[in-house]
This record gives C-alpha cells, sequence and structure tokens, in this order.
C-alpha cells in the first residue's frame, strides 16, 4: 500500500506532535513512522516479514508495529482504532496532562460505526484525542459522494460538541499548523478535536487494485503533478533559492541507494523460526498450545523436507 | 512433479476429473470437475464468475433482488458484481458506505420488506462488526415474532479462507461463529459449479444465509460449468470419493487437499479414502456423515479455522455419538492452529497434505 500524495498529511502532522503524544494509524501514515525514527529498513524488514521484523512476521506488510517511535500496531479492520484511540486518551489523563493520543483514519472509516462511538464518547468523557481525518476522496473504488451526503467529516464534530478544523492536506505549512493549534486546544483542555485534511489518493488502494477501473487517468494526473504536496513544497523551497535540482538529484540518488540496499538486505534475512507461530497468543503458553507446537516439531522432524525451512530460522 | 503422478492416475478416480487445465496453487491442486450432462450446455467459468453468473440469474428471476456492499458497483474487489450494475441499474446494484454493521442491519431491513438482498462483506475477517444483527436479529427474526416477520430473503456473501499470504486479516475461516447460532444458515462452496448452484439455493432460501466464498479459487478454479439455472439443495453433503478405510470431511479450499492425499493413501498405503465435501456447515447433512464414519470406522475432520472450538468439535462430537460402537480409532481433527492467522508463516500454519497424510497413517496404525 503506497502513500503517494498524502506526504504532507502525515509529516507536516507528525512534525506537530510531541514524540509521548501516542499515534493509533490506519494503515496510510507510513510517514508518520518515518518522521518518528522507524527506518526505511525497519519498514522492509516488516514487508518481508523477516527475522528482524518487531512483529516478528505475523502480519501482512506495511502493518507496522512501533513501540520504537509510540506508534500502536497498524492493523486491517478499519476504524478499530478510533474508539481505542479515544480510551487510550482517558487513561493518559492519568499520567501525563501534557500528551494527547492521535487517531488517523480516512473518510471512508469514518463511515463505520466505531467512528460514531469514539467521537461520543470522546466528547462526553472529555478525552484528549485529536481525530485526524485524511480525506483522500476514495475509499478503494468508492468516491466522497458515496460514502456520505453531509460536509465532510469536520463538520460531524459539532454534531459532537467537539471542536473541528478542515484544511488543505497537501499544504505541508498547513497541516503543521492547523495540527500544533488542535493539540493545543486538545492538551490545554483536555477534551476532543476533530482534524480534517482535504488530500488526495494518487495510488491505487493497493497491489491489488487497479484504479483505473473507477476513476480518469487525468483526474489522477493533476493530483500527481499540479496538487501534488511534494511539488508544493519543492516550488516553495526553490522559489526561496532554499533548494535546487542538484541537491535533489543528489538526495533522490541517496534515498534510492539506501532503498535499494535495506531492500537487498531485508530479502536475504532469513524468516522467523517457525515456531513463533505459538508465541504471544496469551502472555503466557497454555498447556494445549505447547501441545500443539511440540506436534508441529514432530511433524517437521517427519515431513521437514516439504517447508520452506531453509529460508527460517532454525526451528527450536 | 507431482501434479503429473496425479493426473496420470486420475484415470482410478469415479472420472469425476479432466485432464485439461489443471492449476496448481501454493499447497492443493484444483482439479475441474466434470459437469453433469443432465443440465446441458456449459461453459467455461471460474469462480467469480459463476458466482457473478449466480447473482446475474437471481436478479433476471427475481426482479426485487438487490446486490450492495463496499465497492460492488464498479465489479467488487474480486470482481465478482462485474457488469450487473450496468445490466440491472444502481437502484438494484450499488456501494454502500464502509460500515459492516450498516449493511448487515440494512440487507435485513430490505429483506424484512420482501425485497430479495443480497448482501456483500469485503472479507469474512471483516464481518464482525455485523455479527449482533447477524446472531441477534436476524437469526431470531422470526422466531421472536411467531413467525410474522422474516429476514430469510438475505444473503450474506463473503470472501473466505486462506490465500497464500493473507496474514490475521484476510484469512481467516469464521463458519464456526455463526454455525453456533440457530436460526442462521451457513454455506461453502468447493468450486466454481457448487458455487453457482449452492448461491441460486442460499438466495432463493426463506432463511437468513452466509454464504462464504474460499478467496483462493476465485481465480485459479475454472472448470465448464452448466449455463442453465439450477440449484444445489443446502443440507447436503456430497461424497465425492468413495472409500472403505477412512472417512475425511471438509469443505471449501481443503477439499482438493483432502482429495489428493486420499489419491496419496491409495498409491502409497494402499488405503482407500472416502472423501466428503460438507457443503452446508449447518444446518448439517448428518446422515451423509455417519452413514460413511459406520462404514470405515474411522474419521478425519480437516479445517483451516483454528482447532479449539472450530466446527470439526461439533462433527466429532456428533460423530462419536452416533457411530461410538463402529470406531476403531479416536475422530482426528486436522486444523490451524490455536493462533490468529500468521503471515510469513502460512505452510507451517495450514493443515495441508503432509498433516493429512500422516493422520490417515495414525487412524490407520491405530490398533
Amino acid at each position: 500500500m503506497t502513500n503517494f500524495g498524502e506526504e504532507a498529511t502525515q509529516i507536516g502532522s507528525a512534525r506537530a506532535l510531541k514524540f509521548k503524544d501516542v499515534v493509533f494509524p490506519q494503515y496510510r501514515e507510513a510517514g508518520v513512522f518515518l518522521w518518528r525514527g522507524y527506518t526505511p529498513l525497519e519498514c522492509m524488514h516488516q514487508c518481508f516479514g523477516t527475522s528482524k521484523d518487531f512483529g516478528k512476521g505475523k502480519q501482512m506488510p506495511v502493518h507496522y508495529t512501533g513501540a520504537k517511535v509510540n506508534i500502536q500496531a497498524v492493523s486491517s479492520p478499519l476504524g478499530t482504532q478510533i474508539p481505542q484511540a479515544a480510551g487510550y486518551a482517558y487513561a493518559l489523563k492519568q499520567r501525563d496532562r501534557d500528551a494527547c493520543a492521535v487517531c488517523y483514519f480516512g473518510e471512508g472509516a469514518a463511515s463505520e460505526g466505531d467512528c460514531h462511538s469514539a467521537m461520543n464518547m470522546a466528547a462526553t468523557l472529555d478525552c484528549p484525542i485529536m481525530f485526524f481525518c485524511r480525506n483522500n476522496g476514495y475509499a478503494i473504488s468508492t468516491a466522497t459522494k458515496d460514502q456520505y451526503r453531509g460536509d465532510g467529516i469536520a463538520s460531524r464534530g459539532i454534531g459532537y460538541g467537539i471542536p473541528a478544523i478542515r484544511f488543505d492536506g497537501n499544504d505541508l505549512f498547513a497541516v503543521y499548523n492547523a495540527t500544533k493549534a488542535a493539540r493545543k486546544l486538545c492538551v490545554e483542555e483536555q477534551r476532543p478535536v476533530v482534524l480534517e485534511a482535504m488530500t488526495y489518493r494518487v495510488g491505487h488502494h493497493s497491489t491489488s487494485d487497479d484504479s483505473t477501473a473507477y476513476r480518469s487517468v487525468d483526474e489522477v494526473k493533476h493530483w500527481d503533478t499540479v496538487d501534488t504536496p511534494i511539488n508544493r513544497i519543492r516550488n516553495y523551497l526553490t522559489g526561496r533559492a532554499w533548494w535546487d535540482e542538484t541537491q535533489e538529484k543528489e538526495f533522490r540518488s541517496n534515498a534510492r541507494g539506501e532503498i535499494l540496499r535495506g531492500f537487498k538486505e531485508a530479502e536475504n534475512t532469513k524468516l522467523p523460526n517457525p515456531l513463533l507461530i505459538f508465541d504471544e497468543v496469551w502472555d503466557e503458553l497454555p498447556v494445549q498450545l505447547q501441545a500443539q507446537k511440540d506436534e508441529l516439531i514432530k511433524h517437521c522432524m517427519k515431513y521437514g523436507e516439504n517447508y520452506p525451512l531453509q529460508n527460517h530460522e532454525e526451528m527450536k | 512433479m507431482l501434479c503429473r503422478k496425479l493426473l496420470g492416475r486420475c484415470a482410478l478416480r469415479k472420472g469425476e476429473v479432466t485432464l485439461q487445465n489443471v492449476r496448481t496453487a501454493a499447497h492443493f491442486t484444483y482439479l475441474p470437475q466434470t459437469p453433469n450432462p443432465a443440465l446441458g450446455d456449459t461453459t467455461k467459468l471460474n469462480m467469480f464468475q459463476s458466482i457473478n453468473n449466480a447473482m446475474d440469474i437471481a436478479m433476471e428471476k427475481d426482479s426485487s433482488a438487490v446486490l450492495f456492499g463496499e465497492d460492488v458497483a464498479f465489479g467488487g474487489v474480486f470482481r465478482c458484481s462485474l457488469g450487473l450494475q450496468d445490466k440491472y441499474g444502481s437502484a438494484r446494484v450499488f456501494n454502500t458506505p464502509l460500515t459492516e454493521q450498516g449493511i448487515i442491519g440494512f440487507g435485513i431491513g430490505v429483506a424484512a420488506a420482501g425485497t430479495t438482498a443480497i448482501a456483500e462483506i469485503q472479507f469474512a475477517d471483516y464481518i464482525f462488526p455485523g455479527f449482533d444483527q447477524l446472531v441477534n436479529e436476524a437469526a431470531k427474526y422470526r422466531y421472536r415474532s411467531g413467525n410474522e416477520y422474516n429476514c430469510g430473503g438475505l444473503t450474506v456473501r463473503a470472501p473466505w479462507g486462506a490465500v497464500g499470504h493473507g496474514a490475521l486479516y484476510h484469512s481467516q475461516s469464521p463458519e464456526a461463529f455463526f454455525a453456533h447460532c440457530p436460526g442462521l444458515k451457513v454455506v461453502i462452496p468447493r468450486g466454481p459449479t457448487q458455487a453457482k448452484g449452492l448461491l441460486l439455493s442460499c438466495i432463493r432460501d426463506q432463511n437468513p444465509c452466509i454464504f462464504f466464498e474460499p478467496k483462493i479459487l476465485y481465480r485459479i478454479a475454472a472448470e465448464e460449468v452448466p449455463v442453465t439455472d439450477y440449484t444445489i439443495p443446502l443440507s447436503q453433503a456430497e461424497v465425492l470419493r468413495e472409500g472403505s478405510d477412512v472417512t475425511m470431511i471438509g469443505w471449501g479450499t481443503v477439499v482438493h487437499v483432502l482429495l489428493e492425499v486420499a489419491q496419496m493413501a491409495h498409491d502409497e498405503l494402499g488405503v482407500s479414502c472416502e472423501v466428503i465435501d460438507l457443503q452446508t456447515i449447518m444446518p448439517y447433512d448428518s446422515e451423509t456423515i455417519e452413514k460413511s464414519v459406520k462404514k470405515t470406522g474411522k474419521a478425519m475432520v480437516v479445517h483451516e479455522a483454528p482447532l479449539t472450538q472450530g466446527f470439526g468439535a461439533e462433527l466429532a462430537a456428533r460423530l462419536q455419538e452416533e457411530c461410538f460402537l463402529h470406531l476403531e480409532a479416536p475422530i482426528q481433527r486436522v486444523t490451524g492452529w490455536d493462533t490468529p492467522f500468521p503471515y510469513i508463516y502460512e505452510p507451517f500454519y495450514l493443515p495441508d497434505k503432509w498433516r493429512c497424510f500422516d493422520t490417515v497413517k495414525k487412524l490407520v496404525d491405530y490398533m
């Protein structure tokens, strides 16, 4: 899953947070992870499911878990993270009145019942949570006109008694300033805020999607060339002679090198010990599950040649 | 290659398979079945096409029928609804906002009004927001109103099961949760021909039905499918391969693993296995499986879902109740482990042919 077109929503908002603000992601916030210090190599270990993945190869690609960066694990079901973030925010009140929870979600996920519950609870229970909606125009093939008929997501805040702000999600500074202002309100008054970043999903929903089936190439092209966060910030910087083509070339070359090296390294890293399947279902391994683990060990001793054991760390 | 070995030995089977178009997937081979000549002309369809065909027929014959869910308008993420909005219009085939609890609740209402409702949930893994509506409402709609009301016109469809790389949230087989709820029907096809016939039965059945579609079969399972409007009865299991030594019971994808293992058992152990596709999980055809186990005395149930409280537990309990004195070995279950469905470990998680083959050995060696 890619993040093309939504870079400003991620970097601008991440920059305005404090590290101690817990982040509950959906799955299109890789920039928030990277901003806080998750490395491209760590991303790749997760995508390849290697033994160096913090999540130990349990989840599908881009489902990062980020304790190192105070970001909760990505999970596929939509909207489930929203009430969780409200609860976490409530618990934060006991610990740190200078921190908040930030929950990212798309305008599609905002249609889930969980979103309604979360906003209403956050309002009635005074939870210091920022509801950050990336309104990127599409939920797979479903355009916003079929997702809602009201005035986007920001207007819903009013219905719950939650202050709301809508801004240009492709303007890096607008995202930063809006998030900064919202955070101040959220933390100082210990109450929720709704933020709606208007942006556009340039890429397909995922590698399983071909968006030419439901939107025009011209529409995508506009958002990939004219109103794109990277071009806009680049124009701003080059206009002030703070950036130029030489620096751009060098940066791209270095980044490409880093990515390709990371790719190669992750590709050549062993996958985890297969017995980790049984770990961490509960905090401790129940007797029945130990028996199943033993069964797999015995099975692989007999039939191991039929399994990709050579790709994994030793089974022990 | 094992694939070619199997083809060479296909002649030993009851004429159910063809030598054409065998597709080998990650852990099984799909062998196309020979169509029933009594159903007339056929056309080659894969499973998403046969499901599309079933819905097309249903919507043509039943002018009330509506199809809705996330992304169904452009054809659906698995193309099951391709072309249907063009044909029947956006009042009958439409996208809903992103809300499973809404889709199912809305579907109950549509059906309660007497309109046939086909509700698509994008992945079975996402059906749970609608669990309350299914269990507390759909299942009990007729019962709690003294039959004054019902939502029998509701069919909920969802992609189901392992796909090679689906991990926790694109691989689940949640049939056991719903089998535990009286009032619902749960149906799982093993291929395109069954998908069409069983789905048409579900759509026309006067009870809320959940139709789980093995997503790994959408493309790779392809065969000649009768073009006519035909149904396959619910609550009837099918014996795919007759045998005398071991009864193997499964549904969906795993049926193809069992057919392969049955052949391996024949070739390498001289053991004769009877393979049964349960088809309808609830209400299930107990008679067919009991008859088989009374004959063989040795039974194994295989499913991808985790072991504890999986549907194999119900079948094992029932079979030991009804066939106790015929049993020569404890009933075996070969299943996913009691863990969430893990990504990179899938080959070690699935109840694959080696675990099934080893279980056959265990059964015949028991006494």
